[in-house]
């Protein structure tokens, strides 16, 4: 290859410079990126390699259908519980159990929960690196700094002798030359952009944010036990509800837990509106120019399935609250419907992937699901010594299968349901979209790019943050009528279940579309196969060449300084990734691998 | 001189406390660690100057819910230990640097903190396939693992991955998923297991070390005793209701609502050592039992092959003495008296507990699964 133009439409060129990004930090797991650039410093093509790989789904073969969500929500302990809600969600689907009113509300609580926490965590700690420059901080004016908090909310910690000591604190630590997670970064890069004031309310933000995210998740701990990770059940939840009662004190849900859940909530949603929110405004001002770039597939291939069912056991359009669908060929008006179920919808294909199918050139629905490990690197792959400098894209390059939607590389995650939620007409995120890209005067074109990508998770953080309270007054109202159900037991015992059963769990992560597909045969697992956000975005080629999400967006991006890759993990990082989820992959028979020795 | 390093005793000023708190404080701790007349003053003179432990935070095969976890610690805040008490040179999560600026921080703190600083690991060594399970830097895992290992002060395992194992590593165990202490001579290892472990637990050993200038006392699993020496059972609120044979029958019922005990809905509080019970989650807001679901043992080896997770634990081998929780409640039931049936009770269950060593967990052969 030199020149090529892959049948969805990207012109990849790779007779540049080759750039390798290893590892790319602030994410989940370990990801390699490779890039091309010309002579200009513009990638012209790009390699997202999936450098990890747990094998959790053999482990699940021959197991109890009720424990899988506890294996599964170990596939990642950052987007936590959104492995579990897939898995007790396709467990029901199996064996038709249907969960009471509050069992729905309390999960939909949980995931909302997530959905705030894992937003902020991510603009804060994941992505702002990427715009902030900490060192710059130090030349700040405390009284401009505070002054410019002012100006943007009323959120309470705005005064000089606050931003004086936290430029200290910024001082003390780059003083001393050690400087911890700070070290080897980017500082004084000149695609950094912010006014040192910026910046230093920034830095006083990401500490904020990271004292209080830990708030956030006591709503899971409330009705899970702890976080990360939090307990689930099959047919509701197990935190039982004991408002009016004796033992009420000791019961896992009263009115002091309500309460307790309450009142985080409200201090969450004036977090994100005050200090989020704002952030991200004024940050993406002094950024204009990233809301043309890292585009990739946004603005012709998004995907949802859907999440919150605002009726228990109903997860049709007119009961979740954001709706499933899927948009090809950039068709804004038509939103076309997504089936899991249909074997010609999802499938994945490992041509490019290091597992091999019978037929290899074969698209797999995942209950059909299966894998053989066969790492085996490309010809070209450059190596030495015990390094390998350059993967060939044009054989087998990572852990990640290549989904795809009806043959179609697909992007998902948050821009996705903004969009999807937007053309599908939800008033309140039409609201916060035509506001926020008034606010910054960009057409909606505009939300098809890495910031586009960023602006979309922080809306979505403060839509969630609203729904959550919202979620929290409907749990009180139903208990307030008198139903203060929590679990179906009916089919609790195994000997209930029919002797062959497969069902399919679906979920809305914060990174995206997740599904979970079981098959059930004797009280056993007999296959578990999941197709995760980050398999989606992060996906290798596919038979016919079609690249994916990650690997569209860095096309056409310009680098200031190759050897100083900040603009790629701009790019990277606007999708969060969490490759943990991505590349757990394994064939259902967990039997002997065949893996060819490469080093 | 301009002073610009933060060291601890500015990091306690940080959070109020007082010079004179400070140097009490000192002095408490050089009596307690012996160190004579003149080791309060030299305590507190280190303690105001030296430089921060460099920690290499490295990550395997894991899910980053130790991190996660982490980051979660309200005291202290994960932010002062970052910040301030450790210098946190690398860690992947949330470092700012990424590919050969990351790697080049690795070999820099191995060169100039040779024996000096903490490795923390995240996730385990997958081995095989020649390790390439887990790539960074286009090399295996194990690779950058065994340099940063080999001249290392000491080494955290953190989690049930780097500990023993954990999802991974549950049968079959694919990728050969290895624990730490089995890939590591000559360094100590400190293993602190849980999936994740609770983040005070975490925050308090890094604490421990560097107030008390020590390695924290270890188990023969190299957990450290002071808080895994106790069983989730012993510290639980609901365990009056296990004497008293109160037990929650089916989800959601009276038992359920009313806070019962949850033994019989497979909970392995009985042969779990940790401190959920006494230190609980996220700042105590609960831990998995108060919310309504029992433990899963997630801090012990081995814990993912000893299910059904709601198969309760009279069908393993270790409870396999007179009591269980049936007897205890049938007792209660005849014409004994509740009062002197509880004591019996609680006897049976104190002789069975005393027997349990909670390593081998297997149901009896030809004994039928509840």
């Amino acid at each position: 290859m030199s020149q090529i133009t892959t049948p969805n439409g990207f012109t990849l060129d790779n007779s540049g410079r080759r750039i390798a990004i290893d590892p790319v930090t602030r994410i989940e797991g370990h990801l390699r990126i490779e890039v091309n650039v010309d002579s200009a410093n513009v990638i012209r093509n790009a390699v997202s390699v999936g450098t990890m790989w747990r094998g959790l789904e053999p482990i699940l073969k021959g197991r109890d259908p009720r424990d899988a969500w506890s294996f599964v929500q170990r596939i990642c302990g950052v987007c936590t519980g959104v492995h579990a809600l897939a898995s007790v969600r396709a467990v029901e689907d199996a064996l038709a159990i249907k969960i009471p009113t509050n069992a729905n509300t309390i999960r939909n609580i949980m995931q909302l929960a997530l959905y705030v926490h894992d937003h902020l965590v991510h603009f804060y700690h994941l992505h702002a690196l990427d715009w902030v420059d900490v060192v710059s901080a130090l030349s700040a004016s405390p009284k401009a700094t505070a002054d410019l908090q002012q100006s943007l909310s009323p959120w309470p910690y705005a005064s000089v002798g606050y931003f004086k000591e936290v430029q200290e604190r910024v001082r003390k630590l780059v003083g001393s030359g050690q400087l911890g997670p700070f070290r080897n970064g980017y500082w004084g890069h000149a695609a950094y952009k912010l006014p040192p004031e910026a910046n230093l309310m920034a830095v006083a933000h990401y500490i904020e944010a990271l004292n209080f995210q830990r708030e956030i998740v006591k709503i899971q701990a409330v009705f899970g036990g702890k976080n990360p990770h939090p307990m689930w059940l099959v047919g509701g939840v197990p935190s039982a509800i004991n408002v009016h009662g004796a033992g009420s004190s000791g019961a896992p849900v009263n009115v002091e837990r309500l309460n307790l859940v309450a009142d985080i909530a409200e201090r969450a949603h004036t977090f994100i509106a005050q200090v989020y929110i704002p952030d991200l405004l004024a940050i993406a001002s002094f950024y204009k120019e990233w809301f043309k770039y890292g585009g990739g597939l946004a603005a012709s291939s998004l995907l949802s399935y859907g999440e919150f069912p605002a009726k228990a056991n109903d997860d049709s359009n007119s009961s979740l609250l954001i709706p499933r669908g899927a948009i090809i060929n950039g068709d804004l008006k038509q939103l076309h419907e997504v089936d899991l179920r249909d074997p010609a919808q999802v499938q994945e294909f490992v041509p490019h992937s290091w597992y091999s199918y019978a037929d290899a050139k074969a698209g797999l629905h995942p209950w059909e699901g299966q894998t053989e490990l066969d790492f085996k690197l490309g010809d070209k792959t450059r190596k030495s010594a015990d390094k390998i400098e350059a993967f060939d894209e044009e054989g087998k390059y990572s852990y990640i299968k290549a989904p795809r939607w009806k043959g179609h590389a697909m992007e998902t995650g948050p821009l996705a349901r903004m969009v999807i939620a937007y053309v599908s007409g939800n008033g309140r995120v039409r609201e916060l979209v035509d506001g926020t890209l008034k606010k910054l005067d960009l057409p909606l074109a505009a939300l098809f790019s890495t910031l586009g990508r960023t602006a979309a998770r922080g809306l979505e953080g403060l839509w969630a943050a609203e729904r959550l309270k919202e979620e929290i007054v409907r749990l009180q109202t139903t208990i307030k009528s008198g139903n203060e159900a929590t679990a179906n037991t009916e089919k609790w015992e195994p000997s209930s279940w029919p002797r062959e059963a497969k069902g399919v769990g679906y979920c809305e992560a914060p990174r995206g579309a997740l599904g979970h597909w079981i098959r059930i045969k004797d009280e056993k697992i007999l296959n578990y196969q999941c197709v995760v956000p980050t398999t989606w975005n992060a996906s290798p080629r596919d038979a016919q060449g079609n690249i994916g999400a990650y690997e569209a967006a860095l096309l056409g991006v310009p680098m200031v300084d190759p050897a100083k890759p900040l603009e790629i993990l701009r790019v990277i990082h606007s999708f969060d990734p969490c490759l943990a989820c991505a590349t757990h992959v394994i064939g259902p028979d967990g039997s002997a691998l065949s893996v060819a020795k490469v080093l | 001189m301009t002073k610009t390093t933060q060291t601890f005793y500015d990091v306690l000023m940080h959070r109020g406390i007082s010079r004179r708190d400070f140097l009490g404080f000192c002095a408490t701790t050089a009596t307690y660690l012996g160190l004579g007349p003149e080791g309060p003053g030299l305590l507190a003179h280190a303690m105001e100057t030296k430089p921060r432990v460099p920690v290499l935070w490295l990550h395997g095969l894991e899910c980053t819910c130790c991190s996660e976890s982490f980051l979660r610690s309200g005291h202290p805040l994960a932010t002062d230990i970052v910040m301030s008490m450790i210098s946190l040179d690398y860690d992947d999560t949330i470092m700012a640097a990424a590919g050969d600026q990351a790697e080049a921080i690795v070999s820099d703190i191995i060169r100039d903190y040779r024996g000096a600083y903490i490795l923390a690991v995240e996730g385990n060594i997958p081995l095989a396939n020649d390790g390439m399970a887990c790539i960074v830097g286009g090399r295996p895992f194990k690779h950058q693992f065994d340099e940063a290992a080999k001249h290392a002060k000491a080494i955290i395992a953190w989690g049930t991955c780097a500990s023993s194992g954990c999802v991974q590593a549950a049968k079959p165990n694919p990728t050969q998923a290895t624990p730490v202490h089995k890939l590591v001579n000559h360094v100590p290892v400190i293993n602190v297991p849980g999936c994740p472990p609770i983040a005070e637990v975490m925050t308090s050993i890094i604490s421990y070390i560097l107030t008390y200038e020590r390695l924290p006392e270890l188990d023969s699993q190299l957990r450290p005793k002071m808080f895994y020496a106790q069983r989730v059972h012993d510290k639980c609120y609901r365990r009056a209701h296990f004497d008293a044979g109160q037990f929650v029958e089916h989800w959601d019922d009276d038992g359920a609502r009313q806070g019962w005990c949850l033994y019989k809905m497979g909970c392995r509080g009985p042969t779990t050592y940790n401190a959920c019970a006494s230190m609980g989650w996220n700042e105590n807001t609960s831990f998995p039992i108060r919310s309504g679901h029992g433990c899963i043992g997630c801090s012990e080896e081995g814990f993912w092959d000893r299910g059904p997770f709601y198969e309760r634990l009279p069908n393993m081998h270790q409870w396999g003495v007179e009591s269980n929780a049936d007897k205890v409640a049938a007792v209660a039931a005849t014409a004994l008296g509740v009062a002197v049936a509880t004591q019996l009770g609680v006897t049976l269950v104190k002789r069975a507990l005393h027997k349990a060593p909670a390593i081998e967990v297997e149901r009896r052969e030809g004994e039928p699964p509840q």
